[in-house]
């Protein structure tokens, strides 16, 4: 959950000085920063956008200009700085070709620390001294633009422009940037405005009148241009306004200044004006050239399948059915919602625009943008699903710039295909819901206060007579009508507002809630334990495999192991496009990453999941717990998951000792019995009785003649032994592996046993050696034992095996140790001596003798 | 012959004391009390003596053979002693040899040792354990949770679908699918702990296609938003060290209304973003906060996809029940604890990273 949301947040840059022109509450960026954390719009960082040192940067009247002596392209400038030089004007050496005498310039003073973070320092520029810098737009950070040096007397020309005068009233030079993390339910904060009005909210500033409440357009049909909308479902609203007399250029630099500190790079008035608004009110518009529209018409259809647009960055993309484009009468000009095309791009010469405001279908606009790998500013608002509202919002604040910026006259009328939705129904916010969920009581007034804060209409129900519920009737604005539909939606808006740093900390009332492992939980964590105080080594493998890993185990393409992987649809890469039906690989794969780096002794443990598709759900035994779950989720995923545990030893088994005999010779190796043992390490941890066989059709990755089937009660969970030499694909020499299906081992020991009396009569012990032929496996000669030995045999061991010239040929010799007990009295001679013939003769059966 | 004797005596004696080998001491004897020495000899004599010096010699000689004996013994044993001693300082062991190896302990995985870990805690705070299937449905993963059918993290690129199945199956992108499971089984009260793995389509240093979460779940008549803050902060002062504090920023996930993201106060910093040199601290990169997991009230709808059985009546009408949930990432804890740099060497299981932990 934590990690749920990753890259479906949005980051929105936003210029404080921005912010501030419609919410300006008395604190400082720190403050502001943790009002927005804890109310819901994280501050991730905080940027400075511009120039330091505000007092270097100064208004200059130019005295005079002079050509450098040594330099053509340079100029030398007497700059009157007024007051704030005293000693007379300063000389500057400059390079551009624009500066004149009699106008006011920007200066940045030695000392002055640029928007790179350089410091400015007196610079000798060909044998002249210059004293500071005069400034062009990218110097200070307002645009990229370097040709020209800013007179100041055409961009401001109301400003106080006094020689000496602080340069910061005249040009937005410097501000702080707030980089907000939006949660995706928070479309509506995509806009400047709408982060304003959650800053209002959070700390009872004023908020300034929505910034599109003054439209100079007018409703109607508008003559000049027409849109048809073939596919309304992934369309809700479209709307155009044709502007005439456009006259396209540079935009204004308060304009230029706030977009480069919100991370766009200004264009030209039309094109900033949408990216302005766009950031702004969070809506995203398309500007169209209206004259190269072909027909002057718009039409907004699905595309057909394998349909290509090429695109304004300079792509060409295929498209499917379920995307949507714009065209004219001469094809599609547009991918909806995501990128316009270079046809009927703005430029230079354009003097027609329409402009274009809708609403797309989130989900699609979504789909398309991750089909295609084309993501823009446009695409991450529309995805997360916009109010049908905010189209006008958008027209009104683009009429007006268009208007003041672009000296354009608006067509009268506006093309208005969808229209607004019916208005969100009322909510009803019961009184004590409210402390119910949150464990502390806010007043309802306050209640009340929030929402209205947060653009809520909120209506005090009272204390309604019986039947009614008292508390607040809330009506959601339309920018949160998509996200806020229940009274819990509501109880967040609250919590939020009220503050989270305000909940007590408290513990739930815990009623019948004890904390316990399950009796296979705790057999789970014994077997890790008595894995790890065998000296081995837990390792954590990948999930994913590939078939060719299979193939490198020498699976056939029919083996269970290989034919029954479970296939992802959409791997990350081919080598991972499998679920492993087998720890073996993983552990393969980290021993071999171990052996490269020269660490050849290893004793690595796995435990985790494999997956194989389900065979017949029948055919899956159910028992308790966790595991009955994964067999029910069998049934309904298709695929069947277990807990493998799988054990690798490669090198030696024991640390080097200077007590060796015989050097590093001596020491035991990783081999089958090695294995064996940790085997029988593990269950007598567990007290778990397994049984290893020969296995007749051992698993092609191991030795044949090394081989053996792990039994419990007669049924194989798994196999050990030495890899088979041909098992080559991975470095590791003379390995020995394990696997086997956990579950069904920890399933073997949770019965719980009695009390047995082991204490109060001594047990009789006696030692044998019998003579058998070789091919009769130990198992089952101790079996034989067992089975005449009855009641009174306690133990069996084995400890030793003989062959040689005086057993026989094909014939060996077992010392085996036998230990008889009764819990009820002590054992005389007399009484073994029957059981300990029937031994002997089980043994003669067997074809063997007792070794004199 | 009395004087004789007591001269003897007195000889012996002092050759005795003298005597500083075991060897020595035995040629005393032979010398003193042996067949041919003078003593014995006198004592052998007596018979020929007068009557009346019989016994006062006799008497004499036997007292001093006695005492000469015991003299002889006590020394010998002193000096057997002393020569023990003294072998067994002759072998000498080089003490600063390494020992016999015994077979020394494996070591758990950390991100074993951390999982054990949180579950313990959590065991304390009177959850249980409970673990679900990796392979999951649809249904469980995203609808639900309250995942809208068009919710960005059902796309391809966010999720891992299997082919080939009955019906939509993923690999489960968080453990949040055993809350719902979970439910189905148990009637409220219900208090439950999920660790697990998941996956994800995703591949850097901070970002593998597996790692573990582990989910926490309280259902009840009455557990407030409040709860979840005290549940944390026992869970984060377990974890990170008694002065920490925790702190609930509002945020968004589909499954929880209020949602919130929880933060510990850094505790190389103790909170305060800056190290005691003045230096920015990197852990929380001067925020003074760890953004550590994700929680929130269940969301409502999420009880609505809960059908009710005979297993968990009286069900989960979200009128009547409500709680807590939250998912926190195991790689995350870990690391953080223990400053790995890379989330990869979790899995590249190299035997120099795993042996400094477990």
């Amino acid at each position: 959950m934590p990690l749920m949301e990753r890259g479906w947040s949005s980051e929105m840059r936003v210029p404080l000085s921005w912010l501030r022109e419609y919410c300006d509450p008395p604190l400082d960026v720190h403050g502001i920063e943790e009002r927005q954390t804890m109310t819901g719009t994280k501050v991730e960082a905080i940027h400075h956008h511009g120039v330091r040192s505000l007092d270097r940067f100064l208004v200059g009247g130019v005295l005079s200009v002079e050509r450098h002596p040594n330099a053509d392209r340079l100029v030398v400038c007497e700059i009157d700085l007024g007051d704030a030089r005293p000693e007379g004007p300063a000389t500057i050496v400059c390079g551009a070709e624009n500066v004149v005498v009699g106008k006011s310039v920007a200066i940045a003073r030695p000392g002055a620390i640029m928007p790179d973070g350089g410091k400015l320092e007196k610079a000798k520029l060909r044998g002249v001294a210059s004293e500071g810098m005069i400034l062009a737009e990218d110097e200070l950070g307002i645009s990229t633009e370097h040709g020209e040096i800013i007179i100041l007397e055409e961009h401001a020309p109301e400003a106080d422009l006094t020689p000496g005068s602080l340069l910061e009233p005249v040009l937005p030079i410097a501000t702080e940037v707030l980089e907000l993390e939006i949660t995706p339910n928070r479309p509506d904060c995509l806009g400047i405005y709408g982060v304003a009005r959650e800053l209002h909210a959070a700390t009872g500033a004023p908020l300034a009148p929505a910034p599109w409440s003054d439209d100079p357009g007018t409703a109607g049909a508008p003559a000049g241009a027409e849109v048809e909308v073939l596919c309304p479902d992934l369309c809700p609203r479209f709307t155009a306004r044709v502007f005439e007399e456009v006259t396209v250029g540079p935009s204004p630099l308060w304009l230029k200044a706030r977009l480069t500190a919100a991370g766009q790079r200004p264009i030209n008035n039309v094109v900033d004006i949408t990216n302005y608004v766009m950031l702004l009110t969070g809506q995203p518009l398309h500007a169209f050239d209206l004259d190269r529209v072909a027909g002057g018409r718009l039409t907004v259809r699905r595309a057909t399948e394998g349909e290509r647009v090429a695109t304004l960055d300079g792509q060409e993309r295929t498209l499917d059915g379920e995307m949507v484009v714009i065209e004219d009468a001469e094809g599609p000009t547009s991918i909806a919602g995501l990128m316009g095309g270079a046809r009927s791009e703005v430029s230079g010469e354009t003097g027609r625009v329409l402009m274009e405001v809708a609403n797309w279908h989130g989900p699609n606009i979504h789909r398309t943008s991750w089909t295609l790998g084309l993501r823009s500013e446009a695409s991450s608002r529309f995805e997360k699903g916009l109010a049908p509202e905010q189209c006008m919002h958008a027209q009104a604040l683009a009429a007006r710039l268009m208007i003041d910026l672009c000296g354009a006259r608006l067509a009268p009328g506006t093309i208005d295909i969808g229209g607004e939705p019916a208005p969100a129904a009322s909510i009803h916010l019961r009184a004590e819901r409210v402390e119910a969920i949150l464990g502390t009581p806010v007043a309802r007034e306050r209640q009340a206060e929030i929402l209205r804060a947060l653009d809520f209409e909120v209506r005090d129900a009272g204390d309604p007579p019986s039947g009614g519920q008292a508390g607040l009737d809330v009506t959601v604005p339309a920018l949160r009508r998509q996200e806020v539909t229940r009274e819990a939606d509501l109880i967040e808006e609250v919590a939020r507002i009220d503050g989270l740093e305000r909940l007590p900390t408290t513990l739930p009332k815990r009623r019948g809630a004890y904390g316990m492992l399950s009796p296979t939980q705790r057999l789970h964590r014994r077997a890790l334990d008595a894995l790890i105080g065998q000296g081995l080594y837990e390792v954590v493998g990948w999930t994913f495999t590939a078939a060719e890993k299979l193939e490198h185990l020498r699976l056939s393409p029919e083996d269970p192991a290989r034919a029954g992987a479970v296939e992802l649809e959409n791997p990350l890469s081919e080598d991972q496009a499998l679920l492993r039906t087998t720890l073996l690989c993983s552990l393969l794969d980290v021993a071999a990453h171990n052996v490269a780096r020269g660490i050849g002794n290893l004793a690595l443990f796995e435990i985790g999941t494999v997956f194989a598709r389900a065979q017949e759900p029948a055919a899956d035994s159910v028992t308790e717990g966790a595991e009955s779950l994964l067999a029910q989720v069998a049934g309904e995923t298709g695929v069947r998951e277990r807990r493998s545990l799988g054990v690798l030893l490669a090198g030696h088994v024991t640390p080097p000792s200077w007590r060796d005999q015989g050097g590093a010779g001596g020491r035991a190796r990783a081999d089958f019995f090695a294995l064996k043992g940790v085997l029988e390490a593990l269950c007598g941890a567990l007290r778990v009785g397994v049984e290893c066989i020969a296995d007749p059709e051992p698993p092609p990755f191991l030795h044949p003649g090394r081989a053996g089937a792990i039994m419990i009660e007669g049924e194989s969970i798994g196999w050990l032994g030495e890899l088979h030499p041909l098992v080559s694909a991975w470095d590791v020499p003379g390995a020995a592996v394990m696997e086997l299906d956990l579950d069904r081992l920890l399933a073997a020991g949770i019965a719980p046993r009695g009390y047995v009396d082991l204490i109060s009569f001594p047990p009789l012990r006696e030692d044998i050696a019998a003579v058998l032929p070789q091919e009769i496996p130990a198992a089952e000669v101790i079996g034989a034992i067992r089975g005449a030995g009855g009641k009174l045999l306690d133990g069996v061991e084995l400890f030793d095996v003989y062959t040689g010239p005086q057993v026989g040929e094909s014939r060996r010799s077992l010392a085996l140790s036998l230990v008889f007990r009764s819990p009820e009295r002590t054992l005389t001679e007399e009484e073994v001596a029957p059981v300990r013939e029937r031994i002997v003769a089980a043994l003669e059966e067997l074809g063997g003798e007792l070794r004199a | 012959m009395i004087e004789r004797i007591e001269e003897l005596y007195s000889e012996a004696a002092g050759a005795i004391a003298a005597a500083t080998t075991s060897e020595s001491l035995e040629e005393l004897r032979v010398r003193y009390l042996g067949r041919k020495a003078e003593l014995p000899q006198m004592l052998r004599g007596v018979a020929t003596l007068e009557p009346s010096q019989r016994g006062p010699v006799g008497g004499a000689a036997n007292r001093a053979r006695q005492a000469l004996e015991a003299l002889i013994d006590a020394r010998g044993e002193d000096l057997l002693r002393g020569e023990l001693e003294t072998s067994l300082r002759d072998d000498r062991l080089d003490v600063t040899l390494p020992g016999a190896p015994r077979r020394p302990v494996g070591r758990m995985h950390p991100l074993s040792a951390t999982r054990r870990e949180l579950e313990d805690i959590f065991l304390g705070l009177g959850f249980t354990v409970l673990e679900g299937p990796e392979v999951e449905t649809v249904h469980y993963n995203f609808d639900a949770l309250n995942h809208d059918p068009t919710h960005p993290a059902r796309a391809r690129t966010d999720t891992f679908y299997v082919k080939d199945t009955p019906t939509e199956v993923v690999l489960r992108t968080h453990t949040s699918p055993m809350q719902v499971r979970a439910m189905e089984a148990h009637p409220p009260p219900l208090y439950v702990v999920i660790p697990g793995r998941v996956y994800r389509p995703d591949s850097d240093a901070t970002h593998t296609p597996q790692f573990n979460q582990i989910e926490g779940l309280a259902v009840d008549e009455d557990i407030t938003l409040a709860d979840l803050k005290g549940t944390l902060l026992a869970f984060a002062r377990a974890v990170f060290g008694e002065e920490r504090e925790v702190r609930l920023r509002p945020h968004f996930f589909p499954f929880t209304e209020p949602s919130v993201e929880v933060d510990v106060s850094c505790f190389h910093c103790a909170g305060k973003g800056f190290l005691r040199d003045g230096a920015r601290c990197h852990l929380c990169k001067g925020e003074g906060w760890l953004e550590v997991l994700g929680a929130g009230e269940v969301d409502p709808n999420v009880y609505s996809h809960v059908p009710t059985t005979d297993r968990n009546a009286p069900g989960y009408d979200p009128e009547r029940v409500q709680g807590f949930a939250w998912g926190m990432g195991v790689e995350r804890i870990a690391m953080l604890k223990q400053g790995i740099p890379d989330l990869r060497l979790y899995y590249e299981n190299d035997l120099r990273f795993l042996e400094q932990f477990g």
